[in-house]
């Protein structure tokens, strides 16, 4: 009796498998195109929570209404964007108009309208290569970013900082001042919290000069090696933790009082992207310092005494596959890009060629930085960085291997600088080898 | 209830009951509604059936959530899915292979055995607790509600109180000073303390659970052995030994066997508090590490799979060493 009733349960899970392998797939409507006439319902997924909640979007939208009127826009704001939204994209229900996430760039194409050639595009737009596959543009930045690192103004004063560090020695000069002199931290890490550490990595191409970085490291066997992009951020990072020059505790860092710290003083600098400026302003001014104490510098390279900073795109918005309003959705796009005033309200930059730069990156035209962009990776190897990464897991773009790298650096892990980037050289060439031979 | 068909015994008859009455009391196939009633076939299936349908609703959701999750999980396995791709490529065993040879995902095993030691500790807490207040104890029962109130947090929750008493000059760096220790360790940034305070957290969190089996496991014991106990003059320390711990070993076994499997799998706190930073990953940190980070769901899988029939072959083998011996107090 037991075993019938076992067999019985087995056929019904074997039938179950088999019924769902049929599943999936959606019919296509032939008047379903973004060149389509716009009308119809469209959900807009968001990672910006915030401007959900303060009603921004619903201001957008009624401007948007002005101009489409027969499309209803629904927003979906969710706070573990980048978790969730992969997720949600096994199934066909993830919202019109998305944030394309960490999904790969081959796999646009099973997820993602196309929106038409990348050409097409390049005389408008800046940042398109993030979104392209095989010449085809799947998705437009919604505004842009540029590296480097936030300071306070006040505390450099303090310590005597005159002039801003534009090499690894200098940074360290700088932070040893800074240490010596005033009460700050002189660079925090926000270990705790992961993924302010991975912000340096945006300057990956601004060391060496190199718009192609990406793929010069997918195709080096041993890219932790003096000389190289990768080798000077780790680098920098390795040494500033090693000479004491960051938090006692890095297991307790806190992302949120980290602004209000580095606004009010009590941290000098911490290696972010141009969209934290506004943030850290706003938390300078909420607790009695000021806006202008925030300062944005390059990352410390110079190549010839000229300093480089890689500007590139946030997430890309894009319509789904799956949208059965796919002309609102992209007319949606256009207009948020274009005329919303997103960029301009977030300080950030417009990925419309013809709009100038957003007023918090003019200290860097003061300084004389020269603003670059990363090239478009040649066909067939748009993902190579990301399975390398993956395949080798030293996650470039997570925060896990460069805890461990701090981890070494304040004595806490077993190791010194050459032998984990030995480590890394090794994990990563056995990785390109098997994926970039 | 009258028992008196046709062909039947007697109003007075012995208590034994009759053929046909027995079939219609106990089987539920009545002659008499089958002659007065020509279309009650069916209604006897749905008679037959009704227990069914009660198990059908428990049972699908276990199918649902349980059984097919686990089977994809075993397909997923097989293949190089990245968790996102519309295509999944068959692999066969490769991602096994991987798990076994690859010295990185086996070596976080280590961090489990601080957990497991720990556990030994949350026992001996709890039954000292459950034993002290199944007598009579003023104010037992705010004893007992304090003891369990951790285990109802949410995870999270602790998670994150912890962090701020483990933070340097936080909460438990106050109270030590006020013993005159000046200069605590890092509880969490110290990679020699890290794993223990985890534990620590571990520990107060899950002590109300055990608590509380063993408290319901004591009180189970006829009070008339303390008694008599009591009056052979023993103590308490003997009553403990001789009544309430052979009393409970099932319990305590059980307890053991939970404990060994929530040490390999143990998730949330350090998961909140460190994020596996600082050499406290486990096991199934790093499954979600590989599965989400770095998006190889397949590998995962089989991880996943791996530490299933770890948690079995374990339990197995306790059951085998320290067989389920009957618990007879009389």
């Amino acid at each position: 009796m037991a075993k019938k009733a076992f067999a019985g349960i087995a056929l019904l899970a074997t039938a179950a498998v088999a019924i769902s392998g049929c599943a999936g797939g959606g019919a296509s409507d032939a008047d379903n195109t973004i060149d389509g006439e716009v009308k119809g319902d469209i959900k807009v997924v968001t990672w910006r929570t915030d401007l959900v909640e303060d009603g921004t979007f619903e201001k957008y939208a009624e401007e948007f209404n002005k101009e489409y009127p027969d499309v209803k826009v629904t927003f979906e704001g969710i706070t573990d964007y980048a978790g969730e939204m992969l997720t949600r994209m096994s199934t066909t229900n993830y919202g019109d108009v998305i944030g394309i996430p960490a999904i790969k760039p081959d796999q646009y194409e099973q997820f993602l309208e196309p929106l038409g050639e990348t050409t097409d595009f390049e005389d408008t737009y800046r940042f398109l290569p993030a979104a392209s596959y095989d010449g085809t543009q799947y998705g437009i930045a919604w505004g842009g970013n540029a590296n480097g690192v936030v300071y306070n103004k006040k505390i450099f004063e303090e310590a005597g900082v005159t002039e801003l560090p534009t090499s690894h020695d200098e940074w360290l000069d700088a932070l040893q001042k800074v240490k010596d002199n005033t009460d700050a931290i002189p660079m925090y890490t926000n270990y705790k919290d992961g993924w302010p550490l991975t912000q340096s990595f945006g300057n990956l191409g601004a060391i060496t000069d190199d718009p192609d970085a990406p793929i010069t490291m997918a195709e080096d066997p041993a890219p932790w090696t003096e000389g190289t992009d990768v080798y000077a951020i780790d680098g920098l990072l390795y040494d500033t933790v090693a000479a004491g020059l960051t938090e006692d505790d890095p297991l307790t860092t806190n992302w949120e009082q980290s602004k209000v710290d580095l606004g009010t003083g009590k941290i000098a600098t911490m290696p972010l992207g141009s969209w934290a400026i506004s943030q850290m302003q706003a938390a300078a001014e909420e607790n009695g310092g000021s806006a202008d104490d925030i300062g944005y510098m390059a990352f410390p390279a110079n190549v010839d005494g000229t300093q480089l900073a890689v500007i590139g795109g946030d997430y890309n918005l894009a319509v789904s596959k799956h949208s059965k309003a796919k002309a609102a959705a992209w007319a949606w796009i256009q207009w948020v890009v274009e005329d919303s005033g997103y960029t301009e309200a977030q300080g950030m930059i417009s990925p419309v060629l013809d709009k100038p730069l957003p007023e918090n990156l003019q200290g860097f035209e003061e300084a004389g930085v020269e603003l670059m962009e990363i090239n478009p990776a040649p066909a067939g190897k748009e993902g190579l960085i990301n399975n390398v990464a993956d395949d080798s897991q030293v996650d470039l773009y997570g925060p896990i291997y460069r805890q461990k790298l701090v981890d070494i650096a304040r004595g806490a892990a077993d190791g010194d600088k050459e032998s984990y980037f030995a480590e890394l050289n090794e994990r990563w060439g056995a990785s390109v080898e098997k994926l970039a031979g | 209830m009258a028992i008196a068909t046709p062909g039947a015994a007697p109003a007075d008859a012995p208590a034994v009951l009759s053929a046909p009455a027995r079939a219609r009391r106990f089987g539920g196939s009545s002659r008499r509604t089958d002659r007065r009633r020509g279309g009650s076939a069916g209604r006897n299936v749905l008679q037959h059936l009704t227990p069914w349908f009660f198990l059908a609703a428990a049972v699908g959701l276990l199918l649902l959530f349980t059984y097919w999750p686990a089977l994809n999980l075993f397909y997923f396995s097989v293949t190089d899915w990245d968790g996102i791709d519309l295509e999944k490529n068959f692999v066969g065993l490769d991602n096994y292979v991987q798990v076994f040879t690859d010295p990185r995902i086996f070596s976080v095993f280590g961090v489990s055995l601080y957990y497991f030691f720990a556990s030994f500790a949350q026992m001996a807490i709890a039954l000292y607790f459950a034993t002290l207040l199944s007598f009579s104890t003023r104010f037992s029962n705010l004893f007992r509600g304090i003891l369990f109130f951790p285990y109802l947090i949410n995870g999270v929750a602790i998670g994150f109180v912890f962090l701020y008493l483990f933070q340097p000059g936080g909460t438990l760096d106050t109270v030590l000073s006020w013993f005159g220790v000046a200069d605590p360790p890092q509880w969490l940034g110290n990679p020699d303390v890290v794993n223990w305070s985890l534990a620590g957290t571990s520990v107060w969190r899950y002590t109300g659970m055990n608590f509380v089996l063993f408290l319901g496991a004591i009180q189970s014991i006829p009070h008339e052995l303390y008694e008599a106990a009591d009056l052979d003059g023993a103590s308490r320390w003997q009553q403990f030994w001789a009544i309430i711990f052979p009393g409970i070993r099932r319990v305590v076994g059980l307890s053991f066997i939970l404990a060994i499997a929530g040490s390999l799998s143990v998730f949330e706190i350090p998961f909140i508090m460190t994020g596996g930073a600082n050499g406290s990953a486990t096991f199934v940190i790093q499954t979600l590490q590989t599965a989400f980070t770095f998006r190889q769901v397949g590998l995962a899988s089989a991880m996943a799979v791996v530490l299933l029939a770890i948690v079995l072959v374990i339990t197995w083998i306790q059951r085998k060493v320290f067989p389920d011996e009957k618990v007879d107090l009389t």
